[in-house]
């Protein structure tokens, strides 16, 4: 039996830069198996950037990531495949293939990666799509779909393989708030009855705080705080408080001041 | 900016254009087996069927009224200066050769060019703007097996079949004016042309419209897989991947015609 508090994915001392720009500073966060963690972040704030890291997408310039005891930033691709057999990401406008039905997007990844015969695979597509609600609309193309409707199909094809870590990449983003709630407690439900690790990385303070087990909120490519649901709504860190509080960015008249120096010894 | 910058920025564009052309065209060639029927693994070769479709076979209209035309073009041209020296049948020479090794690769790689190469790099670029790459590598599939290689295959078994029926149609413009205008029959025509060309430039031919394949199918996939940001970097993409092919092809057209003839592989005979 594996340990509870057991970290599933492990990020240390993770640095990223585009040219000049740090995106991600020396970033840490452990994810336990079994639990929600949210990552919260205004844009720009480098979560997506994190996500490509942790899925093996990019490679960091420093720090490593560990992903089930495989170290993804220097294992070989084989390994990299492997490990990504066991996580599955539902990305933010759903990246369903246009070309396909949804059944047979979900069908995908068995058929590619796995040796079932045909009606096995069919059986689980449509177990996939029965377990996120869109059993009628498997011969639908995505195109047919509305939003909603596009990320529950995303999603069912995530859980095609029943990985162990699920990634959500912005899940309420152009939602309706209705929908919105809906995809929660899907989301919820994958955790409760099928017992994944999920990420989930938003900036929908509402629906974070409905499915979080932990929350983590990145800035300017750091990570600020990581804390349980009840400790992060009483975190006094400025930019926290800021974002909890929806209010908008001042800028105070000493770094007005500063700016309007720095730009005319640039000009 | 001087000119020196200017020269230099635009050298290491080029070079790293080349760079990431040839990574990319190994990649590819490496996957090429596995999408191959029987061989490759299973169900892979109905996307280089649907690729032949769209490259190849909606391809055809367009490039045999190309060649059509410039048959016709070359074949009045030659003559009304071939006339004033009473050589009127070499008409058939000129337009038989220089569909065979020349015109008949270059123009069906202008029509798969314009066709293709954009339509690769708005697909790809597309899969790249909505995540469809990335979702594939993250299941841990290979966009270069599912995407690239499929159109690769394409390309290398149909812009060699239409270049041979655009010569064809090149050819039979050429017959199509000689009928008119000296009542020459089918039969002498035919004759004629097969004195003409040798086996070697039919070789020669479809050896010049792999590489060109080659060229139209790497350029429109790696603008593509370029594609940074919003769907207005689509547009951009595709424009480039035309204008680029279509300046590779005829600048690699030079260099093996330049070969042939330093090989003198062009003698006639």
């Amino acid at each position: 039996m594996m340990e509870e508090n057991e970290s599933v994915i492990s990020i240390r001392d993770v640095s990223v830069s585009y040219g000049e720009k740090l995106v991600l500073n020396r970033v840490n966060l452990d994810i336990r198996r079994g639990e929600i963690l949210v990552l919260l972040g205004g844009s720009g704030s480098g979560k997506t950037t994190l996500l490509k890291q942790v899925l093996g997408l990019a490679k960091p310039d420093s720090g490593t990531i560990v992903i089930n005891g495989v170290e993804i930033t220097s294992c070989s691709e084989d390994e990299l495949d492997a490990v990504r057999r066991r996580i599955g990401v539902a990305f933010q406008a759903g990246a369903l293939f246009n070309s396909l039905s949804v059944e047979e997007n979900v069908a995908l990844p068995l058929r590619e990666l796995t040796c079932l015969a045909d009606p096995i695979i069919d059986l689980i597509v449509w177990m996939k799509l029965k377990a996120v609600g869109l059993a009628d609309a498997g011969k639908l193309y995505p195109p047919e779909l509305s939003g909603g409707m596009r990320k529950r199909a995303a999603v069912a094809r995530a859980i095609a393989l029943d990985p162990e870590i699920l990634v959500f990449d912005e899940p309420s983003a152009g939602l309706d708030p209705i929908v919105s709630a809906g995809l929660d407690e899907l989301i919820l439900f994958l955790k409760n009855a099928l017992r994944m690790t999920i990420l989930v990385v938003t900036h929908e303070l509402e629906s974070a705080f409905r499915i979080a087990d932990r929350l983590a909120m990145l800035y300017e490519g750091a990570l600020i705080a990581v804390d349980t649901r009840e400790q992060f709504s009483r975190e006094t860190h400025p930019r926290i408080r800021q974002f909890l509080d929806r209010q908008p960015d001042t800028i105070s008249g000493e770094a007005a001041v500063e700016f309007i120096k720095s730009y005319l010894r640039k000009s | 900016m001087t000119i020196l910058k200017r020269v230099g920025r635009s050298t290491i564009s080029w070079t790293e254009d080349v760079g990431a052309l040839s990574i990319q065209f190994l990649r590819v060639l490496h996957r090429v087996p596995r999408i191959l029927p029987v061989v490759g693994r299973r169900r892979r070769w109905k996307a280089t069927v649907h690729q032949m479709l769209f490259i190849g076979a909606s391809a055809l209209p367009m490039s045999g009224i190309m060649s059509l035309c410039t048959g016709f073009i070359l074949a009045l041209q030659s003559a009304s200066e071939l006339r004033r020296f009473g050589a009127l049948e070499f008409v058939v020479d000129l337009v038989a050769v220089g569909f065979t090794r020349e015109l008949g690769p270059l123009i069906t790689a202008i029509a798969v060019s314009g066709r293709s190469a954009s339509a690769i790099a708005a697909e790809i670029g597309t899969m790249v703007v909505t995540e469809e790459v990335d979702a594939l590598r993250a299941m841990g599939l290979d966009p270069i097996e599912f995407t690239l290689a499929p159109k690769y295959l394409a390309a290398l078994i149909t812009v060699p079949c239409l270049t041979v029926l655009s010569t064809l149609c090149g050819i039979f413009a050429g017959y199509v004016f000689l009928a008119f205008s000296i009542d020459m029959t089918f039969r002498l025509y035919f004759q004629a042309v097969s004195e003409a060309i040798l086996l070697r430039d039919i070789f020669l031919s479809l050896l010049k419209s792999l590489v060109f394949a080659t060229i139209i199918v790497q350029i429109g996939c790696l603008e593509g897989l370029r594609v940074r940001g919003g769907p207005e970097a689509v547009g951009h993409s595709t424009t480039t991947a035309v204008v680029k092919s279509t300046f590779l092809v005829i600048m690699a057209d030079l260099m093996a015609t330049a070969g042939f003839y330093m090989m003198g592989w062009s003698a006639a005979g």
